[in-house]
């Protein structure tokens, strides 16, 4: 990552083409939009079950999960021919799950049960069911899989599942409408973002107090519109790139000083993403604009649009 | 009267914090309107504030926080006060649904002079403004933020030449003056107005009466109904002598809520809401469930269940409510409003949201709806 900082786009864009592919749920279009993160165009548009959002790989990128909310079900793919394989019980309402690392267990938050369910994708069964708060979203598990985390949008809360046990250890509030987290610095800590209370807050894990919390500003736009969903960390955790919804925005956190450094225009209401094989770009998924905007991450400059379907919501990187 | 009183033990060790909330719904005689096609739910407002009653508890269950809701309902006719009183003597925090003068008749109550009332009911400017109550909130947009969201459209569309016809309701006449207010405020002009008077049963003569009874309008750009109990102005529409758009209280519409509203998370919701209830959520509900919803989250962030306390928190900076509506909800500290953007729909989708782009405002662009600080005589806050 340093060598690629201080070498230039001409490196940048040889590493690039170790081809890859971003995969992106079309929300509204029953459908995923293959890109090619060479080209930087679809190749290839699958049918899933209805309204897909969460979408993740297995380990070995053999296979790929998809939240069909409206059909109830994690639809599981072959991404080498689009044929979905079959369905996991997912309880109701499935919105976003995460693979633990023993990449058997699935997380998955039930939006409309206020649940989560645990499933096994070999056996295809239904091993827990938690009581969270409203509307379970985000879900994140710590890299030695011991915690799990679902955020509840209405609860207001970050809830800490014990996964030997697979019950709530603790339970933290944190500002209004918590959408994603993820465990970042080797699991010490866990971010949360909160869409209405404009907020990304850090909590230490070993205490699951708070550490931190950033707030974001952005020129012209009222501060009730700029709203924190999605994010994902760089090489070694050094920046965190937040998408703010409706500000049309992705906000350069400085990880470490948990300053804001840099906001870049993207398409509008931007929602989730995922990087490149090197993390050398950046795919944000624009709901309402119903593209995919590809930022260059050293220069922190958008490069291209590309249009995908309607809604698209979630986005997962493969080889 | 229900009473749900189970204890839900927290996760962690957290002391108990108990909130009973009242729900007084005062019933009155529905006006006799020329369709029977509208069935008014019978728990209409009450079934928002059980949802909301719900969402609360699944929240309080994780920080030993307990919920109570008290239904009451008074009949036509009876005494409202009295049953106020009874709940009053419960719980000082109550959300009402009753007639304009019957919510400030309980507001000045000497029960009431420490409770936290929350109307759910009554669009009526006047309650924002000389007649506001400082022990009365507001979680029901006033029919100001309506016209006002819908006058915005107007602006936008350059629909500047405004016709309006308005039933007799007072619920009507309060609209058309609050619509008078907004055409007023954003440079419209009314050209015309005419009151419905016609007494023919419209179901089936509508394609006759109403091209005669719109012809002397003129030409115009779009035609506003004042129509709040939904009596005529359904059989308005198609059947105008100039093809122009029919706005207001029917065809384009500014609400508080509608099925129509998903964006937001609006759907998530609305779903929980009719898997409770078997039925669409409607503006009522909605206002009551803000109102509950209120109430939980500043006991959710204040730990306390005093009234002075959640009232201070629920007015501070600190205070906003996740609404669905794309950005947070808080309380106007002049009169006790709740801002919130205001949707305008047909019954099929959503058509624009209020505050629309360009409308702006030097502190919050949502305070471009309805009584801002400088308009409002409200002089208990």
């Amino acid at each position: 990552m340093k060598l690629l900082l201080s070498s230039g786009l001409a490196l940048l864009m040889a590493s690039s083409l170790s081809a890859g592919q971003i995969w992106v749920t079309n929300e509204k279009d029953d459908t995923v939009s293959v890109i090619d993160t060479e080209t930087l165009e679809v190749v290839k548009t699958y049918e899933t079950g209805e309204r897909p959002r969460g979408i993740t790989f297995s380990k070995d990128f053999s296979r790929v999960y998809i939240c069909a909310s409206d059909s109830d079900a994690v639809q599981v793919m072959d991404p080498n021919t689009g044929k979905i394989l079959y369905d996991l019980p997912s309880g109701e309402d499935p919105e976003q799950f995460v693979l633990h690392p023993d990449d058997i267990h699935l997380y998955i938050a039930n939006e409309d049960d206020a649940i989560t369910t645990v499933v096994n994708t070999q056996t295809r069964k239904v091993v827990a069911q938690i009581d969270v708060g409203v509307e379970p979203e985000g879900m994140a598990v710590s890299p030695d899989g011991k915690i799990a985390i679902t955020t509840s949008e209405t609860t207001n809360m970050a809830h800490w599942i014990n996964t030997e046990t697979q019950e709530l250890f603790a339970n933290t509030l944190v500002d209004s409408r918590p959408r994603h987290a993820e465990f970042a610095k080797e699991g010490s800590q866990m971010w949360v973002s909160s869409e209405i209370g404009g907020t990304l807050t850090v909590f230490d894990t070993a205490t699951q107090t708070e550490q931190a919390k950033i707030d974001f500003e952005v020129q012209g736009v009222h501060a009730d519109r700029v709203q924190p969903v999605g994010f994902e960390f760089t090489e070694n955790d050094e920046f965190a790139f937040v998408a703010l919804g409706p500000s049309n925005h992705i906000a350069v956190v400085n990880a470490q000083a948990y300053e804001v450094e840099e906001y870049i225009l993207v398409g509008r209401r931007v929602w989730h993403m995922a990087f490149n094989a090197d993390k050398s770009q950046l795919f944000t998924t624009n709901g309402v604009s119903g593209d995919v905007t590809v930022i260059d991450v050293a220069s922190r400059k958008a490069l291209k649009s590309i249009k995908v379907g309607r809604f698209p919501w979630g986005a997962a990187f493969r080889p | 009267m229900v009473l749900l009183s189970t204890c839900f033990a927290g996760q962690q060790a957290i002391a108990e914090t108990a909130l009973k909330i009242g729900y007084l719904r005062v019933d009155v005689a529905a006006p006799a309107t020329l369709s029977n096609l509208d069935p008014i739910p019978e728990n209409n407002g009450l079934a928002g504030a059980q949802t909301g009653l719900q969402d609360n508890l699944t929240t309080g269950k994780f920080l030993g926080h307990s919920y109570e809701l008290l239904e009451a309902v008074v009949p036509i006719g009876d005494d409202a006060l009295n049953v106020a009183k009874d709940l009053l003597a419960a719980s000082p925090y109550l959300v009402l649904d009753a007639p304009t003068d019957v919510l400030t008749r309980i507001a000045d109550l000497p029960e009431a002079q420490n409770a936290l009332l929350f109307n759910s009911s009554s669009g009526e400017v006047s309650l924002r403004d000389q007649e506001c109550r400082r022990n009365l909130l507001h979680s029901l947009p006033s029919d100001a933020m309506r016209t006002d969201a819908l006058t915005q459209v107007f602006v936008q569309k350059r629909w500047r030449d405004l016709v309006m016809i308005s039933g007799s309701f007072p619920q009507d006449l309060s609209y058309a003056a609050a619509m008078r207010r907004s055409l007023k405020k954003f440079g419209l002009k009314l050209s015309d107005e005419k009151a419905w008077n016609a007494n023919a049963d419209m179901r089936r003569t509508a394609s006759q009466e109403i091209p005669l009874f719109t012809q002397s309008f003129g030409d115009y750009d779009a035609m506003i109904l004042a129509d709040e109990v939904h009596d005529f102005g359904r059989y308005v529409l198609y059947n105008t002598w100039q093809a122009r758009p029919v706005t207001g209280s029917e065809g384009l519409s500014a609400v508080t809520w509608s099925p129509v509203i998903e964006q937001w998370g609006a759907a998530q919701l609305q779903s929980r809401f009719e898997k409770q209830h078997s039925r669409e959520m409607t503006s009522l509900d909605y206002a009551a469930w803000t109102a509950v919803r209120t109430l939980g989250e500043a006991v959710t962030r204040t730990n306390s269940n005093d009234p002075k306390v959640l009232r201070d928190y629920i007015f501070s900076d600190a205070f906003e409510l996740a609404g669905f509506k794309g950005r947070p909800l808080t309380y106007r500290g002049w009169n006790g409003q709740i801002r919130q953007p205001i949707a305008v729909v047909h019954p099929r989708a959503m058509v624009a949201q209020a505050p629309l782009e360009g409308f702006l405002h030097q502190t919050n662009e949502l305070d471009s709806l309805g009584l801002d600080r400088p308009e409002s005589k409200c002089e208990a806050y």
